[in-house]
C-alpha cells in the first residue's frame, strides 16, 4: 500500500519534471537529440543472392535551432545533409533519438507539420510545368486552405521582391532556372510558413539570380522572422546568409557555431601579403612563415586565431614596408582540411 | 474565407495547426486533393489541345479495333467456347466498363516507382494532403473516357441483341453494382500494384499484367482458361468478382468451379475487401519506403 503510493507520488513528481523540461524544450524550434538513421543497403552478390550492409547515413545527431535564426548546412555528397532534412521534414522515419519540429514530430505527423514548413528542392520543381506560374500558386492557396487575405498579401510581397510579376502567366516550361528557382520559392512561402527548409537553393543559377535569391532569403529571415536551413555546396550562400554553419561528414556534426570560429577549428592560417621597397631575402619572424615570394611582394602565413597587428609592426620595424594587405582563409580550404583530419581520428569535434 | 479544417484557427506569426486528423477527415482531405489536382492536370492537357483531341480519339479507335478482332473471329466461328457473340459482348462491356473506371480514377498510379526513383514522391510527401490521392491523381486523362465510352456502346450493343436472357429485378440491379463494384476491384489491384513499386521500383510491367492483362482475361469465357487459371482469379486475386461470376447469374450459365449461384452477389463485399487489403498495402509500401528513402 504505501510502496504503491510512493511510486504513485514519484511518477507525478517526474512528470511535472518531464512537462517543465519540454517546456524549456519548446523555446527551441527544431529539436534533434541523438537522431540516428540507418539504411539497409543490399548489395547484388549473385544472380539471386545479396548481401546486406548497414550504413548509418546519419549517426547520433544533436542540435537546436531557435526561431529566427538562420542555419547553412553543410558537407560532402553522401555526407547525411538530405537524409537530414528528409527527417526533418517528415519524408523519412528516423531510426532512432528524438526528433522535434515546430513541437510536432514529423514523421508521425507529416500532414499536419506540412502546412507549417515550406520546402524549396533545387533541383525538383514543385510547380506545373505546362501551366502559367500563377496556376501553381493558385493550386497552393486551396491546398493549404490559406485565407484569401493572407494569400494576396504573400503573394504580392513575393512578386514584389522576387520580381515575378512578368512572369505570372507565362507557362513554367518557358521559365529559365534562375526564374524558376525564385516561382518555386515563392511557392513555398504563401502560406506562411515557419521554418523553409532549402537543399541547394543556388545550384545552377547565375550571379545575377543568385545575388536575389539571396537578398530574398535575407529580407525574410529579418522581417518575418522565418527561421532558414539550408542546404549548400556554394559556401558564399553561406557566408552571405548565415549567422550559424553546420558542417556534417559520415553522418556526424563535425562543427556547430559562427562561420568566424569554423575558421579557427578548422586550424586555418591567414595570410599576410606585404610589398616592400625591393626584392629581399625571405622575411624572418617568429610568429609567421613566408610561403611565397615575387619580386619585392612576399606572402606570410600565420595562424587565423592570432591578430595580425603584431606581426605587422613586427615587420613594419625592421623592414621597408610599402604596403600590406590580409588575406582570410577559404572556407573550402578550411572545410576540406578538417574533413581530412577528421578521417585520421574517430572522435567527433562539436563545438 | 478558407481556414483550417476545423474552422478559424489561424493565429498570425504561429500560423494555424488543426491538430491530428481524423480519419473521415483525412479522407475528405484526400477526396479534395484529388479532386484539385486532377483538374490541374486537365488544364495542363488542355494547353496542348490538338493533342489532346488526338490522343482522346486515338485512345478510342485503338479500343475498337480491339473488339472488332472478336466480331472478325466470330465471322469465322459460331461459338466461341459455347458463347455466341452478343454474350461474349457482354463480358466483354462489362470487364472494360469496370476497367475503364479505374484507369480514369487510378491509372496512373503504375508510374509510381519512376516517381520513387527519380525522388519527385518527396516533393508529394511535404504537402499537406494524403500521398495516395496526390498519386493516383497524377497525370490524370480524360482522354481514358474513350476505354469507358467504347465499353459502353460494346455493353449497349451486347443488351440490344441478347436474346434467352430471362430478366428479373436482381439481374438488372445487378448490372451498376457490377459496374461499380468491379471498377473498385480494378481501383483495388491498381494501388496495390503501385504500392510493390515501393518495394520493387521497375515493377510497374508487373503490375500491368495484372491490371490489362486482367481485363482482357475478362472479356472471354471463362471457359475457355485452364482451371487453375480460372481458380486463381476467383480465390487469389478475386478479378472473376468484376464481371464473370455476376455475368453467368445474368446470362443464365453454369459458373465454373461449381461455386454455389448466390457468388454472384458477392461483389461490393469482394471489392470493399480488396480496396481494404490496397489500403494496407500502400501503407505498408509507404511505410517502408518512409524507412528506407531512395
Amino acid at each position: 500500500m504505501d510502496l504503491s503510493f510512493n511510486e504513485s507520488v514519484n511518477k507525478a513528481v517526474n512528470e511535472s519534471v518531464n512537462e517543465t523540461f519540454n517546456e524549456s524544450f519548446n523555446e527551441s524550434f527544431i529539436e534533434l537529440d541523438g537522431v540516428e538513421k540507418v539504411f539497409d543497403v543490399r548489395k547484388r552478390t549473385g544472380f539471386m543472392r545479396s548481401e546486406r550492409r548497414e550504413v548509418r547515413a546519419v549517426d547520433s545527431i544533436s542540435f537546436r535551432v531557435a526561431r529566427g535564426e538562420m542555419v547553412g548546412y553543410i558537407g560532402p555528397n553522401g555526407a547525411g545533409k538530405s537524409t537530414t532534412i528528409k527527417m526533418l521534414t517528415g519524408i523519412l522515419t528516423p531510426s532512432g533519438g528524438r526528433l522535434r519540429v515546430a513541437g510536432i514530430d514529423p514523421s508521425r505527423e507529416r500532414t499536419r507539420l506540412a502546412r507549417r514548413i515550406g520546402v524549396v528542392f533545387g533541383q525538383r520543381t514543385t510547380l506545373w510545368w505546362d501551366l502559367p506560374l500563377i496556376d501553381s500558386y493558385r493550386l497552393m492557396h486551396r491546398m493549404y486552405r490559406i485565407p484569401d487575405a493572407r494569400y494576396r498579401e504573400n503573394l504580392d510581397r513575393c512578386v514584389e521582391l522576387l520580381e515575378l510579376a512578368d512572369l505570372l502567366d507565362v507557362p513554367v516550361r518557358q521559365l529559365s532556372l534562375g526564374q524558376r528557382m525564385r516561382g518555386d520559392i515563392a511557392a513555398a512561402l504563401l502560406h506562411d510558413p515557419e521554418v523553409l527548409y532549402l537543399d541547394e537553393p543556388t545550384i545552377g543559377l547565375d550571379v545575377i539570380s543568385k545575388a536575389r535569391v539571396r537578398e530574398f532569403l535575407r529580407e525574410l529571415n529579418a522581417e518575418r522572422g522565418t527561421t532558414v536551413l539550408l542546404t549548400t555546396h556554394d559556401l558564399q550562400d553561406i557566408e552571405q546568409l548565415c549567422s550559424r554553419v553546420m558542417v556534417i561528414d559520415h553522418g556526424r556534426l563535425m562543427y556547430d557555431g559562427p562561420l568566424t570560429g569554423l575558421r579557427e577549428v578548422g586550424e586555418s592560417e591567414r595570410t599576410l601579403v606585404v610589398d616592400l621597397e625591393r626584392e629581399l631575402p625571405p622575411i624572418e619572424v617568429s610568429s609567421a612563415r613566408v610561403v611565397r615570394v615575387e619580386g619585392p611582394r612576399q606572402w606570410l602565413a600565420f595562424p587565423a586565431t592570432e591578430s595580425a597587428a603584431p606581426l605587422v609592426a613586427r615587420i613594419a620595424a625592421e623592414y621597408p614596408l610599402v604596403d600590406l594587405s590580409v588575406r582570410e582563409p577559404d572556407i573550402e580550404a578550411v572545410i576540406a582540411k578538417m574533413y581530412a583530419e577528421q578521417a585520421g581520428k574517430p572522435g567527433r569535434a562539436v563545438s | 474565407m478558407r481556414v483550417g479544417v476545423r474552422g478559424e484557427r489561424w493565429d498570425g506569426g504561429e500560423g494555424w495547426d488543426d491538430g491530428p486528423l481524423s480519419r473521415w477527415e483525412r479522407v475528405s482531405d484526400g477526396v479534395r486533393a484529388y479532386r484539385m489536382i486532377a483538374a490541374m492536370w486537365i488544364r495542363s492537357t488542355m494547353a496542348y489541345r490538338a493533342s489532346f483531341v488526338m490522343t482522346t480519339l486515338g485512345n478510342f479507335v485503338a479500343t475498337c479495333l480491339d473488339f472488332l478482332a472478336i466480331v472478325l473471329m466470330f465471322s469465322q466461328i459460331e461459338r466461341l467456347g459455347g458463347y455466341s457473340l452478343p454474350e461474349v459482348a457482354f463480358l466483354y462491356g462489362l470487364s472494360a466498363v469496370a476497367f475503364g473506371i479505374a484507369d480514369l480514377v487510378v491509372g496512373s498510379m503504375d508510374r509510381l516507382g519512376r516517381r520513387v526513383r527519380d525522388g519527385t514522391l518527396d516533393t508529394l510527401l511535404v504537402r499537406p494532403a494524403p500521398v495516395l490521392a496526390q498519386v493516383a491523381a497524377d497525370r490524370f486523362a480524360l482522354r481514358r473516357l474513350g476505354r469507358i465510352t467504347q465499353g459502353l456502346l460494346v455493353l449497349t450493343y451486347a443488351l440490344l441483341s441478347l436474346d434467352g436472357v430471362q430478366w428479373t429485378t436482381a439481374k438488372v440491379l445487378l448490372m451498376p453494382v457490377m459496374v461499380v463494384s468491379g471498377g473498385a476491384i480494378f481501383c483495388a489491384v491498381f494501388v496495390g500494384g503501385a504500392a510493390f513499386q515501393f518495394v520493387a521500383r521497375d515493377a510497374s510491367e508487373v503490375q500491368n499484367a495484372f491490371t490489362y492483362g486482367g481485363t482482357t482475361l475478362l472479356q472471354y469465357p471463362p471457359g475457355l482458361f485452364a482451371q487453375d487459371l480460372v481458380r486463381g482469379v476467383t480465390f487469389v486475386l478475386p478479378l472473376a468478382f468484376v464481371n464473370w461470376l455476376p455475368a453467368l447469374y445474368v446470362l443464365g450459365r453454369p459458373y465454373p468451379l461449381d461455386l454455389p449461384e448466390w457468388v454472384a452477389f458477392l461483389p461490393p463485399l469482394v471489392a470493399a475487401g480488396c480496396c481494404a487489403l490496397a489500403g494496407l498495402a500502400w501503407r505498408a509500401g509507404l511505410r517502408s519506403y518512409r524507412s528506407t528513402g531512395s
